[in-house]
């Protein structure tokens, strides 16, 4: 292995390698994955000079620890998190320099959930059918990072990396509101359950991980009680299980599924539903398409 | 080449760029699914993946949601499943340990069950799952068998299960409620070949029995 390349330290409680993820793939069984908050990984690519397709890190909740071999630019974004460099504090949503051998540290999110931190020349990791993102569900991709695990590194794009202070960048949702468009499979549900999936007050369920979005709240009765044959499934769509709880699929979400889907969620609501903690409040808000 | 009824597609809309076209059984949801690829083929449908299922196809990332949904509501569905290449052989050790209950459920003995099933030309009617796992029909229906009460927490890789009217083979260890009747040592996804999937919807497949049953 060159000597481009980030060893990892600590690894965080949960983080992995995510790119635009692997779309195509649904008739043999692969989901799409990819960064579950979209915009915070294509910013931070473009904070070091990295193509959108460049593949980064998503941290979950308390960040991570990277020692590169060779001296590097990262950009750390998504969840707002404290960023040291050898123990001295660095930007967050900024370009930052790493020296050969220095220690970046990620911190705990101080809002929201994941981190994303992308470093020069991107996250070069074999790719598994055109994408470097682990999927949890499927298995593929690399596996979650372990203290010590090393990562290559591609060669920077000519060290073109944006010239900001700060970039700006949504903060995490203090109410998460999901516009969702009504069914395929609202009419397998009671009239007062579709009015209850829109006006009830749920909230984010700590049972939520990159497969999908869990929620508490009111219970979603069932007007069809048969099974409902598998069918193919969207990123967004609300599954409701037999708990009676919406469920948003997040990237990592099975390709087909026998469970009604009430609504779908519009993507550009994903980021926030990627960065609500456990106990947010969620709010369904019916939109026409 | 089995002839089906005529197939008129029901076209429910799935957030902002995606439809799920119903139709009424499993052959005809294989007959639209090949229909679908064709017209993609041809250019006549824009769609960034086409996903068969049970009862429904989907198609996720449409260009034109609105003014495909009309055309599809309309789709004249040939009522013939097509041909397609050459059976796909999977050797089988018919040694699964439900063998004896899924011989009790079809009333025949268990080496008949192998031999039933062997003698079965089966296509894959869609994935799921798992990466690389297929839905396979054609038993006749009087061989549908429920799933296993107690799902087990591990199906080692490559056993052949049963489970409504689907066969199906494990691609990879992973729990599972299916009935096992069988073992291959066929590799059914493998991200490093080209293609990673043996099965891929319309594939048609024969189980071919090896060692004693």
């Amino acid at each position: 292995m060159t000597d481009r390349a980030l060893a990892v330290v600590r690894s965080g409680a949960l983080t992995t390698v995510q790119d635009r993820g692997r779309a195509g793939f649904a008739h043999l069984g692969v989901g799409r994955s990819g960064a579950l908050d979209a915009p915070a990984a294509a910013l931070v690519n473009r904070l070091v000079g990295n193509g959108p397709e460049a593949a980064v890190l998503e941290t979950t909740l308390d960040g991570c620890a990277l020692r590169p071999r060779r001296a590097v630019t990262v950009a750390v974004g998504g969840a707002p998190c404290p960023v040291t460099v050898d123990g001295r504090p660095a930007a967050w949503g900024a370009p930052v320099a790493v020296p050969a051998g220095g220690l970046l540290d990620v911190g705990r999110a101080v809002a929201g959930l994941r981190s994303y931190v992308a470093v020069a020349g991107g996250v070069a990791v074999e790719p598994v059918l055109g994408s470097r993102s682990t999927d949890l569900l499927s298995g593929l991709g690399p596996p979650p990072l372990t203290a010590g695990t090393v990562l290559p590194v591609g060669p920077p794009d000519g060290g073109r990396h944006a010239r900001v202070d700060v970039a700006p960048q949504p903060g995490p949702p203090a109410e998460l509101v999901l516009r969702v468009t009504p069914g395929p499979r609202d009419d397998w549900f009671t009239p007062q359950a579709v009015r209850t999936f829109t006006s009830g007050a749920y909230e984010v369920s700590a049972a939520s991980n990159r497969i999908g979005l869990r929620t508490l709240g009111p219970v979603l009765e069932r007007a069809v009680t048969g099974e409902l044959p598998s069918e193919g499934m969207v990123l967004g769509a609300v599954q409701v299980p037999p708990d009676g709880r919406p469920l948003v699929f997040l990237a990592d979400h099975p390709t087909t599924g026998g469970y009604p889907v009430i609504g779908v969620v519009r993507g550009a609501d994903l980021a926030a539903a990627a960065q609500a903690r456990p106990g947010t409040p969620v709010r369904f808000v019916a939109v026409r398409r | 080449m089995r002839m089906l009824p005529k197939i008129v597609p029901r076209v429910l809309p799935v957030g902002d760029d995606a439809l799920l076209v119903e139709v009424s059984s499993g052959d005809a949801a294989q007959a639209l699914h090949a229909e679908l690829l064709r017209r993609r083929a041809e250019g006549l449908l824009a769609v960034r993946e086409i996903v068969p299922a049970a009862r429904t196809v989907l198609l996720d990332g449409v260009a034109e949601p609105a003014r495909t949904a009309r055309q599809l509501a309309a789709l004249e569905v040939p009522s013939t499943l097509p041909a397609t290449g050459a059976a796909v052989e999977i050797p089988v050790r018919y040694d699964g340990p439900d063998l004896a209950d899924v011989a009790a459920h079809w009333g025949v003995a268990e080496r008949e069950v192998a031999r039933l099933h062997a003698a079965t030309e089966f296509r894959v009617a869609f994935c799921g799952f798992a990466p690389g796992f297929g839905y396979l029909t054609g038993l006749p229906a009087r061989y549908d068998v429920p799933r296993r009460t107690t799902p087990r927490t591990a199906v080692p890789a490559g056993a052949v299960a049963l489970a409504g009217p689907y066969t199906g083979v494990y691609p990879r260890s992973s729990p599972g409620g299916w009935q096992l009747i069988g073992t291959t040592d066929a590799v059914l996804w493998d991200h490093a070949r080209t293609p990673a999937a043996l099965l891929s919807p319309g594939t048609r497949v024969r189980f071919v029995a090896v060692g004693a049953v």
